[in-house]
């Protein structure tokens, strides 16, 4: 049965539960809501919970696990013979694969009737050709064993389906029945429901965290699978990030220092304008601007936020580089290419004013005005209440803003390819073109990979790198804001 | 009765410290106070009591113009301390607040070190010549406003860390800390225990050697035990202001004696 009908069906079956459940509470009630414990409706949901939770969560797992289990199964009943030199046990899984589902597209469009897609033999019939008529493409013959094991396939999982929708309905129905002989009027539903809840919410953060937890972990293995085609020391000290690629021949050099020292100089650049002119322009108008002002400036600062940063990267590209060239680095002997640290830099730190000024804007504005207050009251003039009062008062939230721009500096890729360029050079003149880690990541990616050489899987390396980073970055901001409440509050 | 006053005060003007002319003070449309006329002397406690919300607070703000931070706020009338008009153009707010301190109802210490909300005013104002003359002056107006015992161990505590009366108490010795020459005090006792009270009672007695304080209070007691002069507001007009003595045995106004008595309010 289909997934989308055991779907509709335990949806069906939990409001008829609902309603079950409430009954049968009124009924053991005897039709007065009063001497119930908890109120119907929480007796109708204790049994509609009861009756979807558990199947949900076994068909949940069931349709994780069960590719995996048949995979392994029919893997392991594969003859060695079946696989040649020049390919290797995956490759040939995925030909049954693929031929297990053209048979399912065959069968499903009537060029096949099930029993002959259940018995055909290669002896007889041109496989390819037939699942080639309606649409299915295979690269090369299909010999006997894969068409067998492709077969097997079949099999396995119609089978799995059916004891599949067999249990989670069961598992459904011995819910439906365990909540409707418990319910009666003194039973606590209203308490089993709040803790069914609790449940629920407590496995969607689990599976949030267990999500990054995956992440980080396929990260760390094709990192590992990095580290042992490339030695770790040259990679995090060495200087030269120069990748040979796959046809060219060559050894490749994978130096992460430029790629880092280009990440942070940007950055730098990218904070140096973005903080003190975001920071004045949310003191500007928390402090200073009237009402009017304020709601007219702080969307139009906010507009900032919302362009793409393709178009940033296109600005930097069209207009900032070239005018920084022709005017500054030109002028002053400091290079002839449009596309610098400083380009990029800029671009970004106006990108970063808005991420800046919006958050340090509330957050100035949520310190007391009784603090104001106190500080005016002393004698103490705006800028002074401001620099000593205000601004101690928000700095928690202000470090948090400042991180996060940062944050976002470092992940940033559009602008620096556009504006900076996407040369790995180790460089002190910003008006040097240079690149970022995440650049090298997309340019390692993209084109004719192959992921299992090291020019590839250098990626996960540094997506690792840059992980590092903003964790560290953030263990930071939340260890400082931390830092200020034990002072401040 | 003004008349009485005006004569009087022609004997010792010198003692006038604040003169406060038909004041009038609008929140947007909200009429706030009505022509208000007051004469703090210098060297005295005046104490302003009435019923909640009739304008105690906010007849205090204008005092040293705390009520230009409310943009609906419109104060008129003349206001002079001595002898200057301080809703005149030239004179500078924060000259003035330098110069007419306050406590404010809600204690507001500042996210800092105790030490620092003590020593904020003096820093500002550059009272202090050397660290250890800064620290002399903590110590004194932390003593003068009874906190020092509780406190002189943990000086680089946050001040927002004390509890409640404990924090008021800061914001007396802050405001104390400043020396200005008048004190403007709304309610600094409500957080406080008897003891506490008692020691800052004392503390105002004490102040009365050097400037003038005005304090708004709800104990009538405290308004008799502390204050030489007393006002009495109700529905933003002084309806009587004369010798403590004199208002609490026996007021002219009808409105008066039966706040004190306790049956309006
Ligand atoms: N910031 C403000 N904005 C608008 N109206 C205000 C403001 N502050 C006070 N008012 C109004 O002014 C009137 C007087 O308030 P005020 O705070 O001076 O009373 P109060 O005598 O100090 O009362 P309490 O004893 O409760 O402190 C009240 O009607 C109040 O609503
Ligand atoms: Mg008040």
């Amino acid at each position: 049965m289909p997934v989308i009908w055991i779907l509709t069906l335990i949806l069906v079956f939990s409001i008829i539960g609902f309603f079950l459940g409430r009954a049968r509470a009124m009924t053991s009630a005897g039709g007065d809501m009063r001497s119930l414990h908890s109120l119907p409706s929480y007796y109708g949901y204790n049994s509609a919970l009861f009756l979807a939770v558990p199947s949900l969560i076994l068909l949940g797992l069931w349709l994780i696990l069960q590719p995996i289990y048949i995979e392994s199964r029919i893997s392991s009943l594969l003859p060695e013979t079946a696989i040649s030199e020049d390919t290797t046990r995956s490759l040939v899984m995925s030909d049954v694969r693929r031929v297990a589902e053209g048979l399912d597209v065959a069968v499903d469009q009537g060029a096949m009737t099930a029993d002959e897609a259940r018995n055909i033999r290669t002896e007889f019939v041109d496989v390819r050709e037939r699942l080639g008529s309606v649409g299915v493409a295979l690269g090369s013959e299909v010999d006997a064993p894969i068409l067998n094991a492709a077969q097997q396939y079949r099999e396995l999982s119609s089978t799995m389906n059916i004891v599949m929708t067999v249990l989670v309905l069961a598992l459904g129905a011995a819910g439906l029945t365990f909540s409707y002989v418990r319910t009666d009027k003194d039973f606590r539903a209203r308490n089993v429901v709040e803790s069914v809840i609790k449940g629920l919410l407590i496995l969607a953060s689990t599976i949030a965290i267990l999500t990054t937890v995956g992440i980080v972990f396929s990260m760390l293995f094709e990192t590992r699978n990095f580290f042992t085609q490339y030695n770790w020391v040259e990679f995090f000290f060495g200087t030269v990030w120069d990748p040979s690629f796959s046809g060219r021949g060559g050894l490749s050099e994978f130096g992460l220092i430029p790629l880092l020292w280009g990440t942070l100089y940007i950055s730098f650049i990218a904070l140096s304008v973005a903080v003190p002119i975001g920071l004045f322009a949310a003191i500007y108008m928390s402090e200073y601007a009237s009402p009017r002002m304020r709601s007219f400036a702080k969307p139009v600062i906010e507009v900032l936020a919302g362009i793409p940063t393709i178009v940033y990267g296109l600005f930097a590209l069209i207009t900032v580089g070239p005018f920084l060239r022709d005017f500054i680095a030109e002028p002053m002997g400091l290079g002839s290419s449009s596309s610098s640290v400083m380009t990029a830099g800029l671009v970004m730190g106006i990108m970063l004013i808005p991420f800046v000024s919006s958050l340090s804007d509330d957050i100035i504005n949520a310190v007391p005005q009784a603090m104001r207050d106190g500080s005016f009251g002393l004698g103490a003039t705006h800028s002074e209440t401001i620099r000593q009062v205000v601004i101690p008062a928000a700095l928690p939230g202000i470090v948090g803003a400042i991180l996060l721009a940062t944050s976002r500096a470092i992940g940033e890729t559009m602008i620096v390819v556009l504006g900076a360029g996407a040369a790995a050079k180790l460089d002190l003149n910003p008006f040097e073109a240079m690149t970022t880690v995440t650049v090298k990541i997309v340019s390692q990616l993209t084109g004719d990979t192959d992921f299992s050489s090291p020019e590839t899987l250098v990626a996960f390396a540094l997506g690792l790198t840059l992980f590092v980073m903003t964790l560290g970055l953030n263990v930071l901001a939340l260890y400082i804001v931390r830092k200020y409440r034990e002072q401040y509050e | 009765m003004n008349d009485m006053r005006l004569t009087e005060r022609a004997v010792d003007t010198n003692q006038l410290k604040i003169t406060a002319r038909d004041v009038q003070v609008f929140y947007g449309d909200n009429h706030a106070i009505k022509d208000v006329t007051v004469d703090i002397q210098d060297k005295t406690v005046t104490a302003f009591i009435g019923p909640s919300g009739c304008g105690k607070s906010t007849f205090l703000r204008c005092l040293n113009r705390m009520n230009d931070t409310i943009d609906i706020c419109r104060v008129e009338g003349k206001i002079l301390l001595d002898d200057e008009d301080i809703y005149d153009k030239r004179v500078d707010p924060v000259q003035l607040r330098a110069k007419v301190g306050m406590v404010f109802q809600k204690p507001n210490p500042f996210p800092k070190s105790i030490y620092d909300n003590v020593a904020y005013g003096p820093k500002i104002h550059g009272l202090a010549r050397s660290k250890t003359e800064l620290d002399e002056i903590v110590e004194t107006s932390l003593r003068r406003a009874a906190l020092w015992d509780e406190v002189k161990d943990r000086l680089t505590a946050p001040g927002t860390g004390l509890s409640g009366g404990q924090q008021q108490r800061l914001c007396i010795a802050r405001a104390v800390a400043t020396s200005p020459e008048v004190l403007l005090m709304d309610e600094p006792c409500s957080a406080l225990d008897p003891i506490a009270t008692a020691q800052v009672e004392e503390l105002i007695d004490d102040l009365r050697s050097r400037f003038s304080v005005v304090i708004v209070t709800h104990s009538m007691q405290q308004a008799a035990r502390v204050s030489q002069k007393t006002a009495f507001f109700h529905l933003g007009n002084l309806v009587e202001f004369d010798d403590t003595t004199k208002i609490f045995t026996n007021p002219e106004d009808p409105r008066t004696e039966s706040y004190i008595t306790g049956r309006i309010g």
